[in-house]
């Protein structure tokens, strides 16, 4: 329905009928106006739901912790070493979950930042076209397994393996959580890292080609470097994943709170702690309700840190082509 | 040149293909890693799984006896959970998607969104559940129904919907735009002719990506205190109710208690008899199929997509 302009009707002056018609268009094309600043007011208010969903988190966590920090102060939360929020003489140190988060994610890491780093590396700098397209999605099949498996995995099939090197080893322990929550990371850190080395022009590569290094030099000496601020997201991204993973841990590590760095045993994380409360049934209100919003918001502001920390790194680090 | 030189150079070179080689060799170690993980994860399940798998444990409830236990009201749970998120989480997150792509003019509030959304996609999950148990279950008297459960888990996805329908609409060159405004269409008819239409399979695979995380999302649904025992189903449209003689209206099923799929292997995982770990196994193995087959779909549009389109 292609309408002329009012404008681009030909002719000296304009009969009735012309004007009757111009009304006409003037109307619809008013219509149509109408309809289109309501559709673009619908798709802000889908838009906007992102901005509303942040609100909410936020919103509820500090309201949660406000009535929790009235009842526990801010100096026991944070210095206290026991954590029994649940017993009749009750503690509340966090530290106690932050060793388990920060045991967990270091063994985590361990395993993901050096096998994604070096898979990275080989599927941009050494892989042909062929073996990367075939890799790479079987790789990102992957982080598409569900982390509740994973902890089946990890309670059921590595933990006694582990145990017949360590005979030592406890049935629940951040180990076997650890290794397992770090095979599930690879896929991040090494897709990110890769298309950030994919991103490094050629020409770079070429120059160093030119120089005389081999493959492996200019992967460390030009590629790596080039692509670091790239490279640091990738673990930064890592690292929140590991801070935040629940299941892996509620199932393998045992929700044991313990203020201990040794992965041979079992510990509670925040985000177990939070799984472990939500599974009892806990009057709402009370101050155990209170307790995982408190931890929520502890992990909440734990990985802002670390996105913090990416976004400084990106922009401190980027190289510009 | 002496012979030498030119055997030092020589080593040398000899010395920097092995370097090359080790590398290379560490490399393909490191992804064999993963992905014998991968396999090995696959193959015990299949193993431990697969003699359970008959008929009855499709169409039995759990049961505190092992061998009779089913995943009955957790697969049904399951699909209606995720008709729910995709409800909420396809239009919204399409329509988001649009406005940011294609309507947004630059100014602080689009930027706002747009830095919110990277943030949202690393929240960890459970932090969702929390807001799920405060907002849906306490502010908004929701419940611990599908509908709580539906609504969290679509929050979850919107980023990665959004992010795969914005890169979708980004990949559409300008100038299909221009002919559908030479042609006197007005900025909504170019989105719904011409956008939606060629952005189709890449935000196929968004949603297909983001609904098999969904499914296999466990920790957000465990907070909001979804029953892990269920031995019956939601009232389908139309049942009668026993107790009270009422037929249950066209969506009463949304408000019902539920369990789903990952709850169900969770349960059955942390409980010290080894035949429930079958079960778990059983379970975990449907899951695994769902998941990886709704991944390698969703692999594969990306590819042939990938391939097929030049403008």
């Amino acid at each position: 329905m292609a309408i002329a302009p009012p404008d681009a009707i030909p002719g000296p002056a304009l009969d009735q009928r012309g004007e009757a018609r111009l009304a006409e268009y003037a109307a619809i094309k008013k219509a149509r106006q109408r309809r289109e600043t309501l559709i673009e007011g619908v798709l802000l208010a889908a838009a906007s739901v992102s901005v509303l969903t942040t609100l909410g988190i936020v919103y509820i966590l500090v309201r949660e912790s406000i009535s929790f920090f009235s009842h526990v102060s801010i100096w026991d939360f944070l210095t206290d070493t026991q954590w029994t929020p649940l017993f009749d003489d009750a503690h509340f140190g966090i530290w106690v979950l932050m060793s388990g988060t920060i045991t967990s994610s270091l063994v985590a890491l361990a395993v993901a930042i050096p096998l994604g780093t070096v898979i990275a590396i080989y599927l941009s700098e050494f892989a042909g076209h062929k073996t990367r397209e075939t890799l790479k999605p079987l790789l990102e099949l992957l982080s598409g397994v569900p982390t509740i498996i994973y902890g089946f995995f990890a309670l059921l099939v590595v933990t006694p393996l582990l145990q017949k090197i360590f005979p030592e080893l406890p049935g629940f322990n951040v180990l076997s959580a650890g290794l397992v929550m770090g095979v599930m990371i690879i896929p991040y850190v090494a897709s990110l890292s890769e298309d950030a080395m994919r991103a490094v022009p050629m020409s770079l590569r070429e120059g160093s080609y030119a120089m005389g290094s081999t493959r492996f030099q200019t992967a460390v000496n030009v590629v790596v470097p080039a692509a670091f601020s790239g490279i640091a997201s990738a673990y930064i991204l890592g690292i929140s994943r590991a801070v935040g993973e629940t299941m892996i841990l509620a199932v393998a590590a045992g929700m044991q709170p313990t203020l201990s760095f040794n992965p041979m045993e079992p510990a509670a994380t925040i985000t177990s702690f939070i799984v472990q409360v939500a599974l009892g049934d806990l009057p709402h209100g009370s101050i155990g309700y209170q307790t995982i919003f408190a931890a929520g918001l502890s992990l909440m502001l734990l990985t802002l840190c670390f996105n913090l920390a990416g976004h400084w790194l990106r922009k401190r680090y980027r190289e510009a082509y | 040149m002496n012979a030498e030189k030119t055997l030092a150079i020589r080593a040398i070179i000899r010395k920097a293909r092995r370097y090359d080689l080790l590398v290379a060799l560490l490399g393909l170690l490191a992804l064999s890693v993963a992905i014998f993980t991968l396999a090995a994860l696959f193959i015990d399940m299949a193993v431990t799984g697969i003699p359970r798998l008959t008929g009855d444990f499709f169409l039995n409830f759990p049961s505190r006896r092992p061998a009779e236990a089913g995943i009955l009201s957790s697969w049904v749970g399951s699909i209606l959970v995720m008709t729910v998120t995709a409800f909420v989480a396809v239009p919204l997150g399409i329509a988001g998607a649009i406005y940011l792509e294609e309507y947004a003019r630059k100014n602080w509030f689009t930027d706002v969104i747009e830095i919110n959304i990277t943030n949202l996609a690393g929240v960890p999950s459970i932090i969702y559940g929390l807001l799920a148990l405060g907002l849906f279950v306490y502010t908004f008297k929701l419940g611990q129904s599908i509908l709580t459960a539906g609504l969290t888990l679509a929050l979850l996805i919107l980023p990665i919907v959004i992010t795969a329908t914005r890169e979708a609409l980004r990949s559409i060159p300008q100038h299909i735009r221009e002919a559908a405004y030479a042609c006197g269409a007005s900025q909504w008819q170019v989105v719904q002719d011409h956008l939606l239409k060629y952005s189709t399979p890449g935000i196929l695979t968004g949603v297909i990506i983001g609904m098999s995380r969904a499914i296999g999302e466990t920790a957000p649904i465990i907070t909001i205190g979804a029953l892990t025992f269920i031995a019956f189903l939601p009232p389908a449209p139309g049942q009668l109710n026993i107790e009270t003689g009422q037929a249950a209206g066209l969506f009463d099923w949304v408000w019902s208690p539920f369990t789903v799929m990952p709850i169900q292997i969770f349960n059955w995982t942390s409980r010290p008899d080894p035949r429930f770990h079958e079960n778990a196994a059983a379970a975990a193995f449907v899951l695994v199929l769902m998941t990886l087959s709704m991944n390698a779909i969703a692999i594969w549009l990306r590819y042939r997509l990938r391939k097929n389109i030049k403008w």
